[in-house]
């Protein structure tokens, strides 16, 4: 492209070189963003690109040679130099490639139909002018996301897989390498452990009590205790101001600082939870079986289900549709929502128990692995497997990052796999990590290529290239916010908030038209009240005086009404019988005429 | 006699004439007047015969003795025009033929032939004259083309209105002026040089040719002008105080007065204030018209109310007691009195002097229609009478109706006898087609064994009392089903041996064990076993019913989904020899779940499933109707069938391809208040609207610019700024000589630029506040 700049220049204008230098720079600049948006075109059309160029400015010449006539000729009697008016060699604005288009297309276009009527018409028009304009804009406006995720490439014959974490700090920069860490933590147990959900904090629960969160970028703690009693689970609340312990007998909520803010004793034995950051609810699963979710903005029990499906040791989230997966004992997998009482749906995923899942981010796929030593990865959407595979030791954790890399722990050893959501099967693991002790805990960081692990042995932060979505949305989650930033953020979260009514598996229910009958909908309005807004009131005899309201006059005044109401039922009942039999009786008469009728009468007139 | 006819003819006319004017009049004018009137018309016409007056004076003096006054009534000659109140009904009983009068016609030469012949056709025809319409029928056709008129005036509108209906965005006031001085260009712009004065200054202008592009008002000047000089400043402020100070004595005062309890001040007072308002009235009448008849409206508003109610009118209780007293007392009789003077005086109608010659004006179009004056076409041009009648076309019309009613339904006839033949045909195919499958079923229930394309349901057999039994046994069945599909496969992964484990179902690792009875076999898993080997003793049972029901499972294919291919992988900490491991595999499996059986769980739990969602047959069998009926005594057969209601199936269940998968075909019904049940307006069918709304509108999916663009308000209004409705001269006559209007350039000097400014927006004020008086 920058070469055929100056041959393009030098045909517009010969004379002048100064002038001539001045126009390259302007072309260049000009055309920058042009190249940025058709990388794939370049290298393919070497000749070609020359070419087009030339040709369009020769164009805009001959166009703007009958428009601009007046107004050359009135800057010539003015005494400017009568050099030619510069164009713009690509008038508009910059076309947006298909594919890009396609990423922010948001349905199927609708047609107006032929014989719709003005509104409608209108109202459809309006309606696809304003989604296309949309989609451009924000077509357009993906230019601003430049960052792209790289992969660790080996040599020849070099199996990425026996690249060692120190190898891989070794090379990087200092930044990147500092993240490669290890916490010796031998003292309280395996730990679990969670990012917030902007990746710059993490938090650690030791199996025996001890409670750490940590910046972990700078390393510095935030707090640090003992609870003193047994963890099973720790999860980051909506800000990295609060978080929850699942400890051996409540729930608890503690403040950055370690402050015990809430023992929430209606949340009992819970062993693994989940935070759905848009409903604000913080998801858990007991050992006795219920799945409770707590609204952590106003402090209520949204919802309590008992499943009856044992110990729940086993969950994760679909982050598309804030579904809680469960995983069971008898090899199935169970999807809730806090608006049903029994599982949305209930997959039979392998024959042992399920030992661990993870959904990804986009809610396509869920991998799981159970007792019998399979990994399995599902279509979701579906409720198809896609491919299974067997891994020797069979996976005790699993975890999905936002770029798809799947990472399963077996035993002491970590292995990533690349692609694992794809079409292909699994075949070799694209990096793999050994520890000192047993894996108990697994999460990527997100926006960073890290994967944190959580062992007997204490935590190990794992460099993954490729991991983390190098993007990000800063008015939803920014990794550099700062405290202002951070209560704005909160203020706007809460107005946005979810409802907990609206979880399902289709995320796009509320878009559409509710079709259910009206006696479904009274029937379900019914049961939410506890009883029938629209039924009639019982007839209840006044309480008369002087010996009137005597049972037997009661009684008779109650009968009166009664069979007057019966009365009723059955007029009504006849009336309609009737109109039954009328209807019936003029269409068999409709027949008659139209059986006594040849089909030579339609030329009678 | 030629004379007699043209006085005819004038006499009517006249009539005619008076009765107009009187009507027109009728509600102001006394009647006296309009007589007055045609007298002094009259007189003025036949200014010319003194004597004939002369005369009749001496007649009358004559007759003063009074004998006969009729005869002195009597006409003697003709004359052009004739009192009518010297007209008497002397020849009553006789009529006055057509011949009477076309005899004079035809010898006088001096009328048309026109009307000679006109007047012949007249004689022969033997038709009465039509009746004129009566009151009722008139002004309804008057209604009616009031209607149509005012429609066409008011349709006008209509392009600005469907205009501001497709406007994404209406911005109120529609007229925005710039506060502030404005340059007299932009003064200048809309405005038309109209009087021959103003003609005159502009040519003169013109001739000068005054500064044309450069402002009048600087923007130095303009600045100045926005801000006041400091003695304005104080005498403004002065001024205010002064206003504040008089104010404040004015409400001190009238707190004083308030407070004064005497009846006799108040009353003094309040005939003091009503003598001056009328004084203040009658002047206003003259100076300023407008006021006074807003004040004359508040009046008849008073005079309303009074009629509205009983007060004044003697009917209280003080009025009561008083009404005893006055017989004695001359105060309570006065005060009675005076009580009923108020009353005639408040509910007395007032007179209203015309003084205005626009407004009279006004009201009589207001009370005449406006089509009394509008030259009519003719239908009958003989006959004056029939000029308000219009019904002479609409009996054609009606006629023509019902006979193209008629052909219409004729044709409706015959494309209704075409459809009902193509419906027959199409339900008589239907009929064979729909009839036919219905027997392969029958037929099928019958015949389990029989191939047929149908699925088959074994619980779906009526004669089947004891279902229950039946679903166990079916459990059973497809558990068995379930074992010996495994046996199956064993059998072959024996026989393929050591081969090669590619592609095939059978070189998965680990095997369900499912009951205690195959736990025991699987220490020989790898050893060569019989196929199908019956091991139960409801295996014969299973092998009745097998055929069947793997027909149901080709569809689903258990094994496919349960015992996927899953492939080993070799991980880099571990080297694993995958092929010695699978005996300790199963041995672990083996240990760890020994008891449990996972997949015969999972689909006794679907079958409940879908038993639960399936419709429940009502039976409505009373057994011992009609028969005997007992301990051990079924009702019969037929009689089972006849009484057993059977609901529609449901719709297929989602998950009735996949054999894995449980999903629940329950309604979410917490979200359904949250959705939209009706479908809005314009909207004809569901996928419509849904496309409408399928894009989100929130900052969070869309750039800042879009999102003002979806949210953009339909109406925006001006804060504190008077919406005005909307005048007709604005909008329709802007539109439709906007360019004739923007022509002339026209300067002058900058203050009388501002002060025509300043006036114009008065002078449609005033216009607007008149039209709506109107």
């Amino acid at each position: 492209m920058a070469a055929a700049t100056p041959e393009d220049s030098s045909s517009t204008h010969v004379e002048k070189k100064s002038k001539q230098k001045l126009s390259k720079r302007y072309w260049e600049e000009s055309k920058n963003p042009e190249q940025k948006s058709k990388p794939e075109e370049e290298p393919s059309k070497p000749e070609e690109e020359p070419s087009k160029p030339e040709e369009e400015p020769s164009k805009d010449v001959q166009i703007q040679n009958a428009a601009t006539v007046k107004e050359r000729s009135f800057k010539r009697k003015k005494g400017e130099s009568d050099q030619p008016v510069k164009e713009d060699p690509f008038p508009g604005q910059a076309p947006i490639p298909t594919e890009r288009l396609q990423k922010f297309r948001r349905g199927e276009k609708h047609k107006t139909p032929a014989g719709a009527g003005r509104k409608l018409k209108e109202a459809i028009v309006f309606s696809e002018s304003v989604s296309e304009l949309a989609q451009k804009q924000a077509a357009r406006y993906d230019l601003l996301l430049p960052e792209d995720a790289g992969f660790l490439e080996g040599d020849d014959g070099e199996d990425t897989s026996t690249i060692s974490q120190d190898d891989i700090a070794d090379a990087v920069d200092i930044t990147s390498g500092s993240k490669y860490f290890n916490l010796d933590l031998s003292q309280f147990g395996p730990y679990r452990l969670d990012y917030s959900r902007n990746g710059r904090h993490l938090l650690l629960g030791g199996r025996r009590g001890h409670v750490a969160c940590i910046d972990w970028q700078s390393k510095e703690l935030m707090c640090e205790m003992n609870v003193m009693e047994t963890v099973n689970d720790v999860k980051w609340l909506h800000t990295e101001a609060m978080f929850a312990v699942a400890q051996k007998k409540w729930l608890y909520i503690y403040d950055s600082k370690g402050v015990e803010l809430h023992c929430v004793k209606k949340f009992n034995d819970v062993l693994k939870m989940q935070f759905l950051p848009y409903h604000f609810l913080l998801a858990t699963a007991s050992a006795t079986g219920f799945l409770q979710y707590l609204d952590v903005s106003v402090g209520k029990e949204v919802a309590g289900i008992g499943t009856k499906l044992g110990r729940l040791d086993v969950m994760a989230q679909n982050p598309y549709n804030a579904v809680v997966h469960l995983g069971h004992a008898n090899g199935t997998v169970s999807l809730w929502s806090p608006n049903q009482r029994e599982p949305l749906v209930k997959m039979l995923c392998h024959r042992g128990a399920v030992r661990s899942l993870t959904v990804d981010k986009t809610g396509m796929h869920m991998v799981t692995s159970g007792l019998d030593r399979k990994l399995k990865v599902y279509d979701i959407r579906a409720f198809k497997p896609l491919h299974s595979c067997f891994l020797p030791a069979g996976a005790s954790c699993l975890s999905l990052s936002q770029k798809g890399l799947l990472s399963a722990a077996t035993g002491d050893v970590v292995q990533v796999y690349k692609n694992a959501c794809g079409s292909s099967t699994l075949s070799k693991p694209y990096m793999a990590h050994r520890l000192r002790g047993q894996v108990c805990g697994l999460a990527y960081c997100p926006f960073e290529d890290v994967l944190g692990i959580g062992h007997d042995q204490g935590f190990t932060s794992m460099i993954v290239p490729g991991a983390g979505e190098p993007n990000f949305d800063a008015l939803d989650t920014n990794p550099y916010r700062s405290f202002k930033q951070r209560q704005e953020w909160e203020v706007k979260a809460l107005l946005e908030k979810v409802q907990p009514e609206l979880i399902g598996l289709d995320p796009g229910q509320l878009g559409k038209v509710d079709r259910a009958s009206f006696e479904q909908r009274h029937k379900e309005r019914v049961e939410a009240l506890g009883f029938d807004p629209l039924a009639k009131e019982k007839f209840k005899p006044i309480k008369k005086k002087k010996g009137r309201s005597s049972a037997g006059s009661v009684e008779k005044r109650k009968r009166k009404v009664a069979h007057e109401d019966q009365r009723d039922v059955i007029r009504q009942s006849v009336q309609e019988k009737m109109q039954r039999q009328k209807e019936v009786e003029e269409k068999s008469k409709e027949k008659r005429e139209l059986g006594m009728k040849t089909t030579l009468d339609r030329f009678r007139k | 006699m030629a004379k007699s006819s043209s006085l005819q003819k004038t006499t009517l006319s006249k009539g005619v004439k008076v009765t107009f004017t009187v009507a027109a009049d009728e509600e102001e004018l006394p009647s006296d007047d309009d007589d007055e009137e045609a007298i002094s018309a009259s007189e003025d016409e036949e200014g010319s015969d003194d004597e004939r007056k002369h005369n009749k004076l001496l007649e009358a003096i004559s007759s003063l003795g009074g004998r006969k006054r009729k005869k002195q009534s009597e006409r003697s000659e003709a004359s052009v025009q004739v009192s009518e109140f010297a007209v008497n009904a002397e020849g009553t009983g006789e009529k006055v033929n057509l011949s009477d009068l076309l005899g004079t016609v035809e010898k006088n030469s001096g009328t048309s032939n026109k009307t000679k012949k006109q007047l012949r056709n007249l004689q022969n025809s033997k038709e009465t004259l039509e009746l004129p319409l009566n009151k009722q029928q008139t002004e309804k056709i008057q209604r009616g083309i009031a209607y149509e008129k005012t429609a066409q005036e008011v349709s006008c509108w209509n392009p600005i209105i469907v205009q501001n209906r497709k406007a994404e965005q209406v911005v109120f006031p529609l007229k925005q002026e710039p506060l502030g001085p404005r340059r007299v260009e932009q003064v200048v712009a809309g405005w038309k040089v109209q009087t021959p004065l103003e003609q005159e200054i502009f040519r003169l202008l013109h001739n000068n040719s005054q500064p044309v592009v450069d402002p009048v008002l600087t923007p130095v000047e303009e600045a100045s002008l926005k801000a006041m000089s400091l003695e304005e400043a104080k005498i403004r402020r002065a001024e205010l105080q002064k206003a504040r100070a008089l104010q404040s004595y004015y409400e001190a005062k009238a707190k004083r007065e308030k407070k004064i309890k005497s009846k006799k001040y108040h009353r003094v007072q309040k005939k003091a204030r009503r003598k001056e308002f009328l004084k203040q009235f009658e002047d206003m009448c003259k100076t300023n018209p407008e006021v006074a008849l807003e004040e004359l409206k508040k009046m008849e508003m008073s005079r309303m109310t009074e009629r509205m109610s009983l007060k004044h009118q003697n009917k209280g209780k003080w009025a009561k007691s008083k009404a005893i007293m006055a017989k004695y007392d001359e105060s309570a009789r006065k005060a009675m009195q005076e009580q009923l003077q108020m009353n005639k005086d408040l509910t007395q109608k007032m007179v209203v002097l015309s003084d205005d010659e626009h407004e009279s004006k006004d009201e009589e179009s207001e009370t005449v229609p406006d089509f009394v004056n509008d030259p009519e076409p003719i239908i009958d041009s003989v006959n004056p009478w029939m000029k308000g009648r219009l019904t002479r076309e609409q009996p054609e019309v009606r006629c023509v109706t019902p006979e193209e009613a008629e052909a219409a339904v004729e044709d409706n006839t015959e494309e209704e006898l075409l459809g009902e033949f193509e419906r027959k045909r199409r339900l008589r195919q239907a009929d064979e087609e729909g009839s036919t499958p219905a027997e392969e079923k029958e037929h099928a229930s019958e015949v389990v064994v029989e191939e047929n394309e149908d699925v088959v349901e074994i619980s779906d057999n009526e004669e089947n009392d004891d279902k229950e039994e039946e679903e166990e046994e079916e459990e059973e069945v497809d558990v068995s089903e379930f074992n010996s599909l495994f046996k199956l496969m064993r059998s072959e992964k024996t026989q393929e041996g050591q081969e090669e484990d590619g592609e095939g179902l059978l070189d998965e690792g680990p095997i369900r064990v499912q009951n205690m009875e195959d736990l025991e076999v699987l220490g020989e898993v790898f050893e060569p076993q019989p196929t199908v080997a019956p091991s139960r003793p409801q295996t014969a049972v299973a092998e009745a019913a097998s055929a069947p029901t793997k027909k149901r499972n080709m569809e689903i294919d258990l094994r496919e989904v349960l015992t996927k291919e899953a492939k080993v992988i070799n991980v880099p900490f571990f080297p694993t020899v995958v092929e010695d491991e699978h005996d300790e595999q199963i041995s672990i499996i083996k240990e760890a779940f020994a008891g449990d059986d996972v997949i015969s769980d999972f689909m006794k739990d679907k079958r409940k499933q879908e038993a639960a969602a399936r419709p429940k047959v009502v039976d409505l069998t009373l057994p011992g109707w009609g028969e005997w009926g007992g301990v051990g005594l079924k009702p019969s057969r037929w009689k089972r069938r006849r009484f057993r209601v059977k609901m529609a199936p449901p719709p297929p269940r989602q998950d009735q391809k996949l054999p894995d998968v449980i999903i629940s075909e329950k309604r979410n019904a917490s979200l359904a208040p949250h959705q939209v049940s009706h479908l809005p307006f314009p909207f004809e069918n569901t996928a419509q609207f849904e496309s409408c709304i399928r894009t989100p509108i929130g900052p969070t999916w869309n750039t800042q610019n879009v999102v003002k663009k979806m949210t953009k308000p339909k109406v925006v209004t001006t804060m504190g700024a008077i919406i005005e409705p909307m005048v007709k001269e604005d909008f329709i006559k802007s539109r439709t000589t906007t360019p004739a209007a923007k022509g002339p350039a026209i300067m002058f000097s900058g203050d009388k630029g501002a002060r025509r400014g300043a006036k114009r927006p008065s002078e449609r004020n005033q216009r607007r506040s008149q039209k709506r008086r109107k």
